[in-house]
């Protein structure tokens, strides 16, 4: 049987909706028990959060003064030692993940599977290649631990009924002094959460400038939406990297997506395959997006947003 | 300081991805293969320290079959120093553990300062390879980099992550792998194409390394994504707006 341990993804004291999705995917192998390992230098809140998330057995913590930050050569080594006795290990296909599980995977000598979008079998997985222009059915080797990443939009958040236990882990490893914390240059935002939201409004180069970007801040707020941008806008300069959308950018399934003045490259199409519907505004009635889009509205975006957030 | 750059070959990021019909993998048959775009921006980090007088020598380094030496003479090209082309035999799956292996011992031969890999290669899209040779040398990782300044041993990498850009701050030697935004790579010239045919090419059999296979992944079929279908038109936002409040969307 197996037995799955997930680490918990989590920045200021707050969870990240991503272990949950992690715990979708790991109850796809009917396994023995699933548990959430929090590394933090205070780690109680969010534990308490992660023994919510239903199908957990326990939570465990290791609280370090290093783990203030999520360095993956810091928190690698406490992750192997606290591996023994799982048959799988799994962290969200966020960057925090895929920076964190390799160095997991190789220090317990094992290979890793990247972005797992369908669970086929505790051994058996699908998973994206070619920018999601292929999926590939893997077998991992059935001796080993099963270190993964989990891609986050191909799975729903687990429900929050749980009651896990929360057991305090001490590991006995020494941290590397090598790697240093500066800081990070968050963009501040009230807005929801690009990666979680259910709602986003993108904007692309047809924009034309950052200014013109305002309405699509706008209309975003109207209907309490988070606001991407295609990689045009974002090398254009419109508006920060952290809101690109796109195999190169963030890969999000919002409930609803709305891209305003973007052609629809493959490379941003494949950030939001998963989204559950798609509209697309654009002037051109040829554009790519409306391949996949599911309802679509040719014309001047300088005239629709400023409509449309005025009619919502 | 030496710095080893990795530079793979893939399928043309331009090129239509296409499965085989029997699902036994990707039509790579008479495509464009080009270098890694993450592999480009590797090398042109590595010229430009470089040229800035923080690196004396760029060594590009690739694992793949024997005709891989005009890729390498790319990469030569566009500036490096010098190559090593690890040779594959002939349908040889090289899956990152082993690749992070494979440069591991190239590091214990050249001993370089510093080491810049693409975040991730286009064709398998494994992002791993970086974080698995930082963990097994036992050295720092500085992954998704978009800014990069070295000084007195150390190196500053601004980082590309979800929650905006993280700035760390790395004991050399290092790993290090870049993300779009850290720099665009030159082009490179006909004149440096002539120059790059007399520099200096080692080839080294992969199985001369010594490299445990150890554990791999078995992919056993390919197929493509499920397609979203071209959904309906609407005329004007009022359209729009009843379309979505259908849905329950607004």
């Amino acid at each position: 049987m197996s037995k799955v341990l997930i680490v918990a993804e989590h920045l200021n004291g707050q969870l990240n909706p991503s272990t949950a999705k992690c715990v979708s995917c790991a109850a796809a192998l009917s396994p023995e028990a699933i548990d959430v390992l929090v590394l933090a230098d205070a780690p109680d809140a969010i534990a308490a959060d992660a023994a919510k998330i239903s199908g957990v057995a326990r939570v465990l913590t290791i609280a370090r003064a290093e783990n203030a930050q999520p360095l993956a050569a810091a928190l690698a080594p406490q992750i192997a030692k606290a591996a023994d006795g799982y048959s799988h290990v799994f962290g969200p296909s966020t960057t925090f993940g895929k920076d964190l599980m390799p160095r997991v995977a190789a220090l317990l000598g094992v290979g890793q599977v990247s972005d797992i979008m369908a669970v086929d079998g505790a051994h058996s997985f699908k998973r994206p290649i070619y920018a999601g222009n292929a999926i590939v059915d893997v077998d991992a080797p059935t001796d080993q631990t099963v270190v993964a990443t989990v891609r986050t939009a191909s799975w729903p958040t687990a429900a929050s009924d749980g009651s896990a236990s929360v057991e305090a882990l001490s590991v006995d490893v020494a941290l590397p002094s090598h790697t240093r914390f500066v800081e990070l240059q968050a963009a501040s935002s009230d807005r929801p959460d690009l990666q979680t939201a259910a709602k986003v409004v993108s904007g692309g180069r047809a924009l034309g400038s950052a200014e013109a970007f305002d309405i699509i801040y706008k209309l975003a707020d109207r209907m309490k939406a988070g606001v991407g941008a295609s990689r045009a806008a974002v090398d254009a300069g419109y508006v920060p990297n952290d809101m690109q959308v796109g195999q190169t950018g963030k890969i999000i399934a919002p409930e609803l997506y709305m891209a305003i003045g973007i052609s629809g490259a493959i490379q941003h199409l494949t950030g939001i395959k998963d989204a559950g519907t798609i509209v697309a505004i654009n002037k051109d009635a040829e554009a790519p997006i409306f391949e996949v889009a599911d309802i679509g509205l040719v014309g001047d975006l300088f005239q629709i947003v400023p409509e449309l957030t005025d009619a919502l | 300081m030496k710095i080893l750059v990795g530079y793979k070959r893939v399928v043309d990021y331009n090129v239509r991805i296409q499965v085989k019909p029997d699902g036994s993998g990707v039509v790579t048959d008479g495509v464009k293969l080009s270098p890694n775009p993450f592999d480009e921006i590797a090398l042109e980090e590595a010229l430009r320290l470089r040229e800035k007088g923080l690196a004396e020598e760029v060594i590009v380094a690739t694992i793949g079959p024997a005709d891989c030496q005009a890729h390498l003479r790319n990469g030569l090209a566009m500036g490096a120093n010098r190559a090593i082309h690890v040779v594959t035999e002939a349908g040889q799956d090289v899956q990152p553990l082993a690749a992070a292996r494979a440069l591991l011992k190239l590091i214990d031969k050249e001993q370089p300062g510093m080491v810049i890999l693409g975040k991730q290669a286009i064709d398998d899209d494994a992002n791993q390879t970086g974080q698995m040779l930082a963990a097994i040398w036992d050295r720092p990782q500085a992954t998704f980099a978009s800014k990069l300044d070295v000084a007195d041993g150390r190196a500053k990498v601004t980082r590309e992550v979800d929650a905006g850009l993280e700035v760390i701050d790395v004991e050399l030697p290092a790993v290090v792998t870049t993300d779009l935004r850290l720099n665009e790579p030159r082009f490179i010239k006909l004149p440096d194409i002539m120059k790059a045919k007399s520099k200096p090419m080692e080839s080294i059999p992969f199985a001369d390394l010594g490299v445990e296979a150890g554990w791999s992944l078995t992919n056993k079929s390919y197929a493509p994504p499920a397609k979203r279908s071209r959904g309906v038109m609407v005329k004007d936002v009022a359209e729009l707006v009843s379309a979505l409040k259908e849905k329950g969307l607004v």
